[in-house]
């Protein structure tokens, strides 16, 4: 940690403190807001800015859950269901690929590096009309095959980076001791380089999870029948008639919506940064 | 989710152990998975690696290369969906040329792009340079500026903002009690639809202010102290010192922003409901490019703005990755 200005009084000191503290709730100032707001009466929420109400109710909530055609839970569990398929697509998908990538020598391998990294800036909007087309020749439209499949192929290469960054640091020496001991590279990969890999792979696993819970576009695209709806392609409807919004229950299931990022945000605080620092991941 | 990850490494590790201490040969009979796990022990490195790649090469060709070709293919067709596409040559081009929704987009996106990530990576340095001061509670700091990063692409927040900048929303009940009599609805007008979008791109500094301080963290302080013994004072150690070291990681989050920023789409699909209203002001090109396709199923066109932006986008990486010959410094030039 940078000590340059360890001379610095304290008075500035209390002051940088004072301004990062007023600054930072200027910022969360809207979500705690919001989170406030999911509780009162719809009313009162155009009245005042303030925090703190005397008619707290939990009324909202119930009132969203049941405000669309299905009840809200039955969009959590079509989210679970994408997220769960995401994640083991990816664990499973990008840990074998980054392993060729870390640890195998093959023709042509700087070459299909390159276009690996080179697919993680590729637009999805540039691939999306074949693929909307492709799948719904295969009839996938309304199922969640085009969300989940692409996982299983290793798409999301951002993952397969982080991971050969990751599997690089592991010292061969395990490898070599696994090999003399029989083991093949099927061995290698699944006893060595899977334990090994945690933190890597717990990262895939909580960005995996942000991700396709925040996903809207290709959610949007694949998924037009309600039976099938996400959490984001649900709250949308929400907000969608021209008519008066009822912000109340919206709020309220937008903090549905916010609370389980909220959560792997808190429980993996210490890999989420140390994966953005070092890739760049949002 | 950890789980099963976990359940195998503790099976991992004491079968490596027991192999160590007793001998490559276990008496019982091998498992069905222990025969998959040894049936290829001394494959070469090529077989096994194309074996290890191979889910990744289906998804290059299937999902991705192949896409891409079919992409550029369409958009020299005209497509529904509902007849096979129909040559047009460069029709969708010259089409677009005189497209004044496609000229609009354009704006949008540009003025979007131009405007808040400049302002988002100005943030995004300035706080990470008062965190790195070594004041106490910097973890807990980081995590309030980095939670708007975590939250800002979901259809939650781009609802809450469509609320907060309302006629009725949050800002204005602000603004009502600092004595502003009569302040407008921001989402619904044409002139400032578009910077509610901007404040919301740039409230999302927080993951660039991360990677900016990992950044300062591989600055030496010796050079810093080097230079005070010279005499430098604190403007000329940011200039001289600060800023060329970090000029790599400016460089590395610019690409980034600017690859991100230009495919936002889901901010302003939620606050102009689907319409990139009001009037075209919030029509971004992902929005159009989703209406074109998804809403006309005008999928030869769509296909035509696609590859238009991804050669935007290409051509503005480059120039950056060209430019920054000339102010991105790495320490071993």
């Amino acid at each position: 940690m940078a000590t340059t200005d360890a001379r610095r009084t304290g008075r500035p000191r209390l002051l940088a403190h004072f301004g990062l503290i007023l600054f930072g709730l200027v910022m969360i100032y809207p979500l705690i807001w919001t989170l406030s707001s999911s509780f009162k009466p719809t009313q009162e929420i155009f009245s005042s800015p303030g925090l703190w109400s005397d008619n707290f109710t939990a009324e909202n909530y119930a009132d969203g859950w049941t405000a669309l055609a299905h009840p809200f839970h039955r969009y959590i569990l079509n989210s679970l269901v994408v997220v769960v398929g995401s994640i083991i697509g990816n664990l499973l998908a990008c840990s074998l690929a980054a392993y060729a990538f870390a640890r195998l020598e093959f023709r042509y391998k700087r070459l299909w590096f390159a276009i690996m990294l080179g697919t993680i800036m590729l637009p999805i909007h540039v691939v999306i009309v074949p693929q909307y087309i492709l799948f719904s020749q295969l009839d996938w439209i309304n199922t969640y095959w085009p969300l989940i499949v692409p996982k299983l192929l290793a798409t999301d290469a951002f993952f397969v980076f982080l991971m050969v960054q990751f599997i690089r640091g592991i010292p061969r020496e395990l490898d070599e001791a696994a090999r003399i001991d029989g083991c093949g590279h099927t061995g290698i990969f699944w006893r060595i380089i899977m334990p090994m890999s945690l933190p890597a792979l717990a990262t895939t696993a909580i960005f995996t999870f942000i991700w396709t819970w925040n996903d809207f576009f290709s959610q949007l695209i694949f998924l037009t029948d309600p039976d099938m709806y996400t959490v984001p392609v649900a709250l949308r409807t929400f907000v969608d008639a021209t008519s008066q919004t009822p912000w109340g229950p919206v709020f309220a299931m937008s903090i549905v919506a916010l609370g389980p990022i909220f959560g792997f945000f808190l429980a993996g605080q210490r890999y989420l940064v140390r994966g953005i620092a070092t890739t760049g991941l949002k | 989710m950890e789980a099963p990850v976990t359940a195998l490494g503790e099976d991992a590790t004491p079968s490596t152990i027991s192999r160590v201490t007793t001998g490559p040969a276990p008496p019982s009979p091998p498992s069905l998975r222990r025969r998959l796990l040894d049936r290829l022990p001394y494959l070469s490195d090529g077989k096994a690696a194309y074996l290890f790649l191979a889910p990744w090469f289906v998804g290059l060709g299937l999902i991705t290369v192949g896409p891409i070709a079919a992409s550029f293919y369409l958009s020299f067709t005209d497509y529904s969906l509902l007849a096979a596409p129909e040559w047009v040559g460069l029709d969708n081009f010259t089409r677009m040329a005189s497209d004044p929704r496609f000229y609009k987009a354009l704006e949008v996106t540009f003025l979007y792009v131009f405007v808040s990530v400049p302002l988002q990576l100005a943030f995004a340095l300035a706080l990470a340079l008062v965190l790195d001061k070594g004041l106490r509670g910097l973890a807990l700091y980081r995590s309030i500026y980095y939670l708007p990063s975590l939250l800002g692409s979901s259809v939650a927040v781009a609802v809450l903002w469509r609320q907060m900048f309302g006629t009725d929303g949050l800002v204005n009940t602000l603004l009502r009690a600092l004595g502003v009599d009569d302040p407008p609805g921001w989402v619904s007008t044409p002139a400032y639809a578009l910077g509610t979008l901007i404040v919301l791109n740039v409230w999302t500094f927080g993951s660039p202010m991360v990677i900016f301080l990992a950044g300062l963290r591989q600055i030496p302080q010796m050079y810093y102290e080097a230079a005070s013994i010279d005499g430098a004072g604190r403007a000329r150690r940011f200039f001289s010192i600060t800023l060329p070291l970090l000029s790599p990681i400016i460089f590395f989050n610019l690409v980034l922003q600017l690859i991100g920023s230009f495919q936002t789409f889901t901010q302003a699909f939620i606050v102009s409901g689907g319409t990139g209203g009001p009037a075209d002001s919030t029509l971004f090109y992902t929005l159009y490019l989703y209406q074109r396709g998804f809403g006309n199923f005008d999928m030869g066109y769509a296909s035509a703005l696609a590859w238009v932006l991804l050669m935007i986008v290409a051509l503005l990486t480059a120039a950056n990755f060209l430019a920054s010959k000339y102010w991105v410094f790495y320490g071993d030039d």
